[in-house]
């Protein structure tokens, strides 16, 4: 009976190794989108900015590839994110963009400040359609194929080191 | 004394803005005008967790997702949708991470058994400790 004495020591024992184990490897709290490998939900989005057209579901159906960037002028990480997203674009890839809770003059400024890699830009300003696409912030962007098929999701900015993973990514959509 | 003074503008600085320039969205802070719908809403609000704030609900969150989401709740609350569906479309698109409400799939059996094993254990610990006493 000696032995049970110690039950309880080597209960917190291992409680204090968990405690101290999710300490030092914090779980991963991004939420990715449970909608890869299924048709883009419908949605019409109004321009963004006059110069250019508005986003739909049926645009993204295209026959090729594209990628959709949801940005915001107000987010900081988007601000870096438009020189690679250029970098794409001079790569032939086709970009659209998705302006979340954003004002006309604040996208406008946006883009003339930091470049503008974007064919079409929707508005979405309650960000509805961040939501149904299973978004959670800015900036994502989803690789839809030709038949209107979210492929793939990327959570947070795109750095130059993952532009050799979004262009393997958009070949596999093709 | 520049030191001081730069120190200072520091404590004082704002942060930079993560928040847009758009007001809330209308259904955001405001309650629906039938209370019967209204009560739904906040009880499916308090039971969808919030994005932003991970670990706090979207009706506690005051994170702009949040308030969209609730605004998004209310509106389709009001046009007639059930609660269940609601959470169903949330479910499809961020899992069931996205809502506080047990399910009953097999990764939440422990969550269910718990209560079960752990009563099973504490019986077995009373009358050990009372056959103890009975023979001491």
């Amino acid at each position: 009976m000696r032995a049970a004495r110690f039950v309880p020591l080597a209960v917190l024992a291992l409680l204090l190794a968990g405690l101290v184990w999710r300490l030092a490897t914090p779980g991963d709290t991004t939420v990715g989108s449970k909608l890869q490998g299924q048709p883009v939900p419908a949605f019409a989005l109004a321009a963004a900015v006059p110069a250019k057209p508005g986003l739909s579901a049926a645009d993204l159906a295209s026959g090729k590839p594209r990628l959709v960037n949801i940005f915001a002028s107000w987010c900081v990480p988007c601000i870096g994110e438009v020189k690679v997203l250029q970098d794409l674009k001079a790569r032939g890839v086709a970009i659209d963009g998705i302006a979340v809770r954003d004002r006309v003059e604040d996208v406008a400024d946006f883009l003339a400040r930091n470049g503008d890699p974007y064919e079409r830009i929707g508005s979405d300003p309650q960000s509805g359609v961040q939501i149904s696409l299973g978004s959670s912030g800015v900036p994502e962007s989803f690789i839809v194929d030709g038949r209107g098929v979210i492929r793939y999701q990327h959570i947070g900015a795109i750095e130059p080191a993952d532009v050799p993973l979004i262009l393997a990514k958009l070949e596999d959509a093709k | 004394m520049k030191r001081v003074v730069l120190a200072l503008a520091l404590v004082v600085a704002c942060p930079a803005a993560a928040d847009s320039n758009l007001p809330p969205a209308y259904w955001s802070d405001r309650q629906l005008p039938d209370p019967r719908q209204e009560a739904q809403a906040q009880k499916l609000m308090d039971e969808i967790r919030c994005l932003v704030c991970q670990g706090q609900s979207i009706a506690d969150s005051n994170a702009e997702l949040a308030g969209d989401m609730r605004d998004l709740v209310r509106r389709r609350i009001a046009a007639g949708e059930k609660p269940a569906a609601i959470r169903g479309w949330l479910v499809q698109r961020y899992g069931s991470w996205i809502s506080y409400k047990p399910t009953d799939e097999p990764a939440a059996w422990p969550l269910w058994l718990a209560p079960l094993a752990l009563l099973v254990i504490g019986a077995f610990l009373l009358r050990h400790r009372i056959r103890l006493r009975r023979g001491g």
